[in-house]
């Protein structure tokens, strides 16, 4: 056990301080700190990226980030995506193409996905299964991920095209 | 009232019933990260719980010190099978019959097993104090292979008196556990020795594990005020689970509340009862404090529910034009230090017993052997009805070897063998009465929609393209037809500790014309709350969308025997419907005194009651429902609801037909999944879009578990494969594309006539992917190599041919 320190991050537009070990995992912070359960775990070894949130604009797997490297860092969870009255495109199309089954790995596929169509709005099947390739699902076989993010990914550049 | 007037189509539509791809109920709260598991659970002054586990397989325990942990800042109590022997506690009931140290009473029998249980104020803290406890061990020899096993010297079980008889009958070796036979030994013996041709085979379906994302866990709170238990978890069976924890603790059922929240997937996992379990409500007595046990992925890969590890050998007989004339079968099942399956109690190699497959085989005979070893106990069925992933993988080899020996094509002789459809109900020779099959109506459409000619003239051709030296790929055509036993059971044969095998609905309807339905089934990830909404909407005639499912908690739901073995919808969607309909018969009465006709004559349509001839006169359900709680009816009690408890007479059996292309780089033993096709037959189809998810995801796991996931050990007991970096589970890239299809047998005894489908596309998957592997080498002389086919192996399979000469 090690000395507790304060830290600051900006969570979903949110300033939070942290007090805490510096080698509590990132997940950690946002799990019990933070009471956002979104973020899940499936392995704590950066293999299932059930635990993946935005970091300063990147795709990072909470279990293996300590709070001391977060310090002062902007992190996006599930909950920052969209709310229950205006969804985001993805959270409409994972439903909509049975992109989902137990849930678990959800928010961290979502989570990623947004990232990935930030990074590239008009990613081809490859370019998904190449970005997604971070994030494990033991239920669906992927295949309806795949069509759920390019459904979003179409929706998404459509609304972009008609606000220009 | 069947055909379909445009009216009626319309309001059909409206209530999202049987057959369309409703979209589902849980997603909302799943895609905003929302949903409740276990581990996200958080009580006043919740303590965390932690393992300290042994490194050795096999080993003395010569003293346990736990000073230095108790030291350790926030540690509060450090448990041990010392602390627990008092309250008898410190061994527990497994569900095959056997027992299970909760904590090392003396002795460890595998690594990883559970030696003493660490309650501290936060994970981290108990982390540390799982480091400070010092255990002292005296090695042992480790036996991990079940046949030296059986004739060792090394006694692994000593708590087990010499000579006495096991749960299953007598033990031959103080390493056996039991013997268990199906068919007729004679007879079969018989006839290999008076048939054509008889090819042997040993095939062998390797140690895995389930591995779902969300690992096991559970909170548990005792309320000293109270008296009451609750205990959340992640429980495939949470009224099992509620009966056990009552037996064993002492604690009265009414006392105990089993909660099982939203359930990150469990693939069988989650049925057993675990020491987590066990230590956490003990910790939660002696602290006063809730306490919570998540196990982490090393934990969850050494120590809860591997499954198979059974080393099958087999001898089929047939013609010289390809009948089958019988099939042998001698397995010996490796079930590590405890045995701790899960099968209904009277079947202690599950369904094995369905090995027959899709074919009409008239003779059969199937031994197996239960052996102790150093190795995690378990033996649960992974995305399997007990045991039918061994029993399908089998058969389909040992078609494929038949195959090789009559030097004839192996989608021809399935064909000549299979059940016919005139057959059915068909008797088999190892005792199941399979409930309906068109098996060939299925086998043909799959080629068909393969060109099955086509590939093997393909394959033809790329054989005399590699021998000529202009190719290194060869292209493999994996063929499996099977047949699943699901949906147990009916009651007169199957139970687990004594529990029949039963399942239940009850549903209340609301004034207003809405309802809610809870069920003794748990959803992990099924869509129960989506799908079973669906079973009811076309049963009584209110709209999905205003029934909620409500599942998990054992203080509201009806006993059940919960969710495994494809047994959702085959006993408690039976349930669902039949439940159904005692509101309807009583829905019925009330429409026809509001209508001021007889019972008789008011029949259902769709949504209302109609009087007979005079479709104009009707009472809709939601103003039945209505008057349910605002009338009096003469002769009727207000309100309208119902339970429905249903003891199935028969197994379901579903069937499919997969086929597999697969490209197999021969330098590099790289494989590519070019094409799969996946034809199920699950009788009625409730919900297509759920259906077709389940088969991409049943498939992905097949595809791990035959091309590269294990459990592995070497020879000290050491688990090989205990994290994600070495225990394969596909990505999104290593998944290939699937092509879903069906036929529809609907299943004469299931009051909806659905058969359940969430596992054929683990037990049809795996034969399909290894037999393409298989069938690539075939030219080259290959009869059988052990799963899983990971490069290396692959590439061994093609050195020891020959193929990098
Ligand atoms: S929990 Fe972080 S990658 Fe698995
Ligand atoms: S939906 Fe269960 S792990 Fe992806």
């Amino acid at each position: 056990m090690s000395k507790q320190q304060q830290y600051r991050i900006k969570v979903n537009g949110q300033e939070e301080t942290i007090t805490a070990e510096p080698r509590e995992l990132l997940i950690y912070t946002l799990r019990e700190h933070l009471n956002l359960t979104g973020p899940h775990i499936g392995c704590e070894t950066s293999h299932c990226g059930a635990c993946t949130v935005t970091m300063n604009r990147k795709s990072v797997k909470a279990c293996t980030v300590f709070i001391a490297q977060a310090d002062g860092a902007e992190i996006t969870t599930i909950e920052g995506l969209g709310d229950p009255d205006v969804l985001h495109p993805l959270q409409e199309a994972f439903r909509e193409h049975h992109g989902l089954q137990c849930g678990y790995c959800t928010p961290g596929m979502i989570t990623r996905a947004a990232r990935l169509l930030e990074e590239n709005p008009d990613p081809t099947d490859e370019d998904i299964r190449f970005g997604m390739a971070g994030n494990l699902c033991r239920c669906t076989g992927y295949q309806n991920i795949v069509k759920s993010i390019k459904a979003a990914a179409r929706t998404m550049n459509e609304t972009r095209e008609a606000a220009e | 009232m069947n055909d379909m007037s445009p009216d009626r189509a319309e309001r059909s539509e409206k209530l999202n019933g049987l057959g369309c791809s409703r979209k589902r109920v849980e997603d909302a709260r799943f895609t905003q990260g929302k949903g409740n598991y276990v581990d996200d659970i958080k009580l006043d002054g919740m303590l965390s719980g932690d393992f300290v586990r042994s490194p050795y397989a096999h080993a003395k325990v010569v003293n346990i010190s736990t000073e230095k942990a108790l030291e350790v800042p926030g540690v509060l109590a450090v448990l041990t099978a010392t602390d627990l022997e008092p309250l008898n506690l410190h061994w527990m009931p497994t569900l095959a019959g056997d027992k299970q140290m909760v904590l090392a009473d003396g002795k460890v029998l595998f690594q990883g097993q559970e030696v003493a249980f660490v309650v501290a104020t936060d994970r981290f803290a108990a982390a540390d104090g799982v480091e400070a406890v010092d255990v002292e061990y005296e090695e042992l020899p480790v036996l991990t292979d079940p046949f030296e096993a059986l004739k060792s010297d090394i006694v692994l079980r000593e708590d087990l008196e010499k000579g006495a008889d096991g749960a299953h009958g007598p033990r031959k070796h103080h390493n056996h556990i039991f013997t268990w036979e199906a068919g007729d030994k004679d007879a079969t013996e018989q006839v290999l020795s008076h048939s054509d041709v008889v090819a042997e085979e040993m095939v062998y379906y390797h140690r895995t594990h389930p591995c779902p994302l969300e690992t096991c866990g559970c909170v548990a709170s005792m309320d000293k005020v109270n008296g009451k238990l609750t205990l959340w978890g992640t429980f495939q069976a949470p009224h099992a689970i509620r009966t056990v924890v009552s037996l064993i603790s002492g604690i009265e059922e009414h006392n105990i509340r089993i909660v099982s929240p939203d359930i990150g997937g469990g693939f069988g996992n989650k049925v057993g009862a675990y020491p987590g379990y066990v230590c956490s409500v003990v910790a939660s007595i002696v602290t006063g404090k809730p306490v919570k046990w998540i196990e982490d992925r090393m934990d969850n890969l050494m120590a809860t529910a591997f499954a198979r590890d059974y080393w099958m050998q087999g001898k089929i007989a047939a013609t010289k034009e390809g009948k089958i004339t019988g099939l042998w079968c001698h397995t010996t099942a490796d079930h590590g230090g405890f045995d701790a399956c899960a099968d209904p109690s009277k079947f202690p190699a599950g369904f094995m017993s369905i090995c027959t497959g899709s074919y009409d085989i008239p003779t059969a005979y199937l031994a197996v052997d239960g052996v102790y070893t150093n190795k995690a106990p378990g033996g649960v069925a992974y995305r399997c009805s007990f045991r039918v992933t061994e029993a399908a993988y089998f058969v389909e080899r040992m078609m494929e070897v038949l195959a090789i020996e009559l030097n004839m094509d192996a989608a021809e002789l399935r064909r000549i063998n299979f059940i016919r459809k005139d057959q059915f109900p068909y008797q088999s020779a190892l005792g199941w009465e399979y409930d309906s099959g068109d098996y060939h109506a299925a086998w043909d459409k799959a080629l068909a929609a393969v060109d099955y000619a086509g590939l093997r003239r393909e394959q033809a051709e790329r054989i005399e393209a590699f021998k000529a030296g202009h190719t290194r790929k060869l292209l493999g055509i994996g063929l499996t037809h099977f047949t699943e036993i699901v949906g147990a059971g009916p009651v007169k044969n199957c139970d687990i500790l004594g529990l029949g095998m039963f399942d239940s609905c009850e549903i209340r309807i609301h004034p207003t014309g809405s309802a809610l339905a809870r069920i003794g089934a748990i959803s992990q990830g099924q869509g129960h709350a989506t799908t079973f909404a669906q079973i009811l909407a076309s049963e009584i005639g209110l709209p999905a969308e205003s029934i909620t499912v409500e599942q998990g908690d054992t203080d509201t739901a009806p006993y059940g025997l919960g969710t495994y073995g494809s047994r959702s919808t085959p006993v408690s969607g039976a349930a669902t419907a039949l439940a159904g309909r005692k509101i309807r018969a009583k829905a019925q009465m009330i429409a026809a005194y509001l209508l001021e006709v007889h019972d008789d004559d008011v029949e259902f349509d769709v949504d209302r009651f109609v009087v007979k001839g005079a479709p104009e006169r009707f009472k809709t359900m939601k103003e039945i429902a209505f008057a349910a709680y605002n009338q009096a009816v003469p002769g009727i009690e207000p309100g309208l609801e119902a339970v429905s408890y249903y003891d199935p007479p028969n197994m379901t059996y579903p069937f499919g037909a997969y086929i597999c292309v697969m490209e197999i780089d021969v330098d590099t033993g790289e494989h590519d999944i070019r094409q799969f096709y996946a034809l199920d037959d699950c009788g009625t189809r409730i919900n297509p879009m759920i259906i077709e998810g389940q088969v991409h995801g049943g498939l992905t796991e097949a595809l791990a578990i035959a091309m590269g996931q294990e459990i592995a050990y070497d020879d000290m007991g050491n688990v090989k494969t205990g994290t994600l970096m070495d225990f394969f589970l596909p990505t999104v890239c290593e998944t290939p594309h699937y092509t879903t299809d069906y036929t529809t047998t609907p299943s004469p005894h299931h009051p909806i006539g659905a058969k359940g489908v969430g596992e054929s596309p683990n037990v049809g998957g795996v034969p399909a992917f290894s037999n393409a592997v298989h069938d690539a080498f075939r030219a080259f002389g290959l009869r059988q190599s052990h799963m899983p086919h990971d490069q290396w192996r692959v590439w061994k399979i093609a050195n020891d041919l020959g193929l990098h000469n």
